[in-house]
């Protein structure tokens, strides 16, 4: 649909207006205060805040966590989109509801139930301490709760395209010969590559920010287990405003780089479908 | 960036299409996809209320009602969330009729730009309103010397939950109002309606359920808010804890039945948002093809 002429419609001025003035004041001017305020530190400071031997091991360490359970969260969405476009079962449309509750569920919940699971002598933790493997506070347990929160974007992201794939095309290359393995990694394969790889940038960059639920699981050892959105509330703790702001920047910095990702992923998909 | 992509229109394949995997492949991947739904999310939910519940329910019900601080907590959550929703509500719609209905300069950024809020972390997004209203700040002295407290104070947990949860109701209303089209408003332009007779008439009946859709959303992430509000509060108890900051709280003090229990209360209400995600979806779809089946007429 093409836009109408400002004189056809009233309200363009009074929307726009009041869209632009609240983006402005709730989202704009906050996030630039930010910037400005890491930018008061000045070149070197700003490195010796942002980029100090703890800080560089928070971001690998948010980074590590989140690309893991985002790699994680595409064979499972794969898995789980195919067989709830693919199949029928009994309880199917529950699976597929049940698949939207990390989206509403809050992270502090999953962080408690999560750690709570994993301990060692948790319902799940219990069977995983025999085989010397510590879920709960440990990096294993961040990707975990990781893997939870970002679950549903590869499976909505793969759905609607698995979906929408030609019955005709499978047909046309299974009767020209191809065995059905043949088909799936040449004909359905390469048109779930790009929804896949959207998803996957979904999670991660939900991985990247997420705190509420990470707290609860991991130990918060410098050096080990501490993320960087933890590191942050560390100096804002010290009053160290324009250190936490510095370290918010380089999130930032993360988080925008990913965000045109994302824009490219989709504006490439659609682009690529019609 | 679509914190919640557009849910996949389930279209039933014609049953020939499934029986092409052979048995083994099709019972290996149900099997494994109940597997995985089970263990990352059924378990968990269930182990919510197992362990509530634990002590029984008397002492499940005292641990939700006899703290005045827990109370504190939902009576809280219950004024913070739906405030940042109705500023959001507002945003939303204003941002929904420009975008959907008119063309402009900077009509493609500005979309972008909603989503902004959805790739800053909660913890920046909290310490951003710390760094401007804090009181090592002037403003934040100013205010505090004329009678306002805005950090670690109700006004900054409104604030925070706002920001995380901006792009909701913007996001669900923009397709829907783009489906519905505009020829129903310009007929009744034509016949004199008024801009507001018009909106309240025409334009909100053609949108409820999409816009009653983003509210359930938006809400459900609202009351659910962690980081932001922990980097704003104070974490003050008895005043500035919000239900899923109380939850961290007793965990911290070691009292699980009672973070559990009312982990328990939040977790019933991300169910009830799912479930009524699930009846509306249908008519949010209706609501759009309504639109879609007017213009090929």
């Amino acid at each position: 649909m093409s836009g109408v002429s400002r004189r056809a419609l009233p309200g363009f001025g009074l929307g726009l207006g009041y869209a632009i003035a609240y983006l402005t004041l709730l989202v704009l001017i906050p996030l630039a205060a930010c910037l400005a305020k890491a930018a008061s530190l000045g070149p070197s400071e700003f490195v010796a805040a942002a980029w100090t031997p703890r800080a560089v091991a928070a971001y690998k360490l948010t980074f590590g966590v989140a690309l893991a359970a985002a790699a994680v969260n595409v064979v499972l969405g794969l898995i789980v989109a195919w067989t709830l476009v693919r199949y029928q079962f009994w309880g199917k449309r529950l699976v597929d509801a049940l698949v939207d509750v990390p989206l509403a569920l809050p992270t502090a919940v999953a962080g408690l139930v999560y750690a709570s699971l994993y301990v060692p002598n948790g319902w799940i933790g219990q069977f995983l301490t025999p085989l010397g493997i510590q879920a709960a506070y440990s990096r294993l347990g961040i990707v975990l709760v990781l893997v939870f929160t970002g679950f549903p974007f590869v499976v909505r992201t793969v759905q609607p395209v698995l979906d929408d794939i030609d019955a005709e095309m499978e047909e046309a290359a299974s009767v020209l010969g191809a065995s059905r393995w043949q088909t799936f990694r040449r004909v359905l394969l390469p048109t779930l590559i790009p929804p896949a790889l959207t998803g996957f940038a979904l999670a991660f960059a939900r991985g990247l920010g997420e705190y509420g639920s990470v707290i609860f699981i991991s130990s918060n050892k410098i050096f080990e287990t501490e993320i960087a959105p933890m590191l942050i509330l560390v100096r804002l703790e010290e009053y160290s405003y324009a250190e936490a702001a510095a370290i918010a920047t380089v999130l930032l910095g993360f988080s925008f780089v990913l965000l045109a990702a994302i824009n490219y992923l989709e504006y490439r998909s659609k682009r690529n479908a019609g | 960036m679509p914190a919640n992509p557009q849910p996949a229109t389930v279209v039933l394949a014609p049953p020939s299409r499934d029986n092409r995997d052979p048995w083994y492949v099709r019972w290996a991947l149900i099997g494994l996809t109940l597997g995985i739904v089970g263990l990352l999310i059924v378990v968990p939910l269930a182990s919510v209320f197992v362990q509530a519940t634990a002590k029984g329910l008397y002492v499940y019900w005292d641990n939700l009602v006899a703290n005045a601080d827990t109370r504190h907590a939902v009576f809280l959550t219950m004024v913070v969330a739906p405030v940042a929703v109705a500023m959001n509500v507002v945003f939303g719609v204003a941002a929904a009729w420009a975008i959907a209905r008119f063309r402009f300069r900077g009509r493609g950024l500005l979309i972008t730009l909603i989503d902004l809020p959805f790739s800053v972390s909660p913890v920046v997004a909290g310490l951003v309103f710390v760094l401007i209203f804090g009181l090592q700040t002037p403003l934040g002295l100013w205010l505090r010397d004329h009678g306002y407290q805005v950090i670690f104070a109700p006004p900054a947990l409104v604030l925070a939950t706002a920001f995380v949860t901006f792009p909701f109701v913007a996001r669900e209303l923009i397709p829907v109002l783009e489906a519905v089209g505009p020829d129903e408003e310009l007929a009744a332009r034509s016949l004199g309606a008024s801009g507001w007779q018009l909106f309240w008439w025409i334009t909100v009946p053609n949108i409820k359920w999409g816009l009653l859709y983003g509210v359930i959303l938006c809400n459900a992430r609202a009351m659910g808010e962690f980081g932001a509000v922990y980097v704003v509060s104070g974490r003050i108890e008895g005043q500035t804890d919000t239900m899923p900051l109380r939850v961290q709280k007793l965990w911290e003090g070691s009292n699980n039945p009672a973070a559990f229990a009312l982990a328990s209360v939040l977790t019933m209400l991300a169910l009830v948002t799912l479930v009524l995600k699930v009846l509306i979806e249908p008519k949010v779809r209706s609501e759009q093809e309504a639109g879609k089946t007017a213009e090929t007429e």
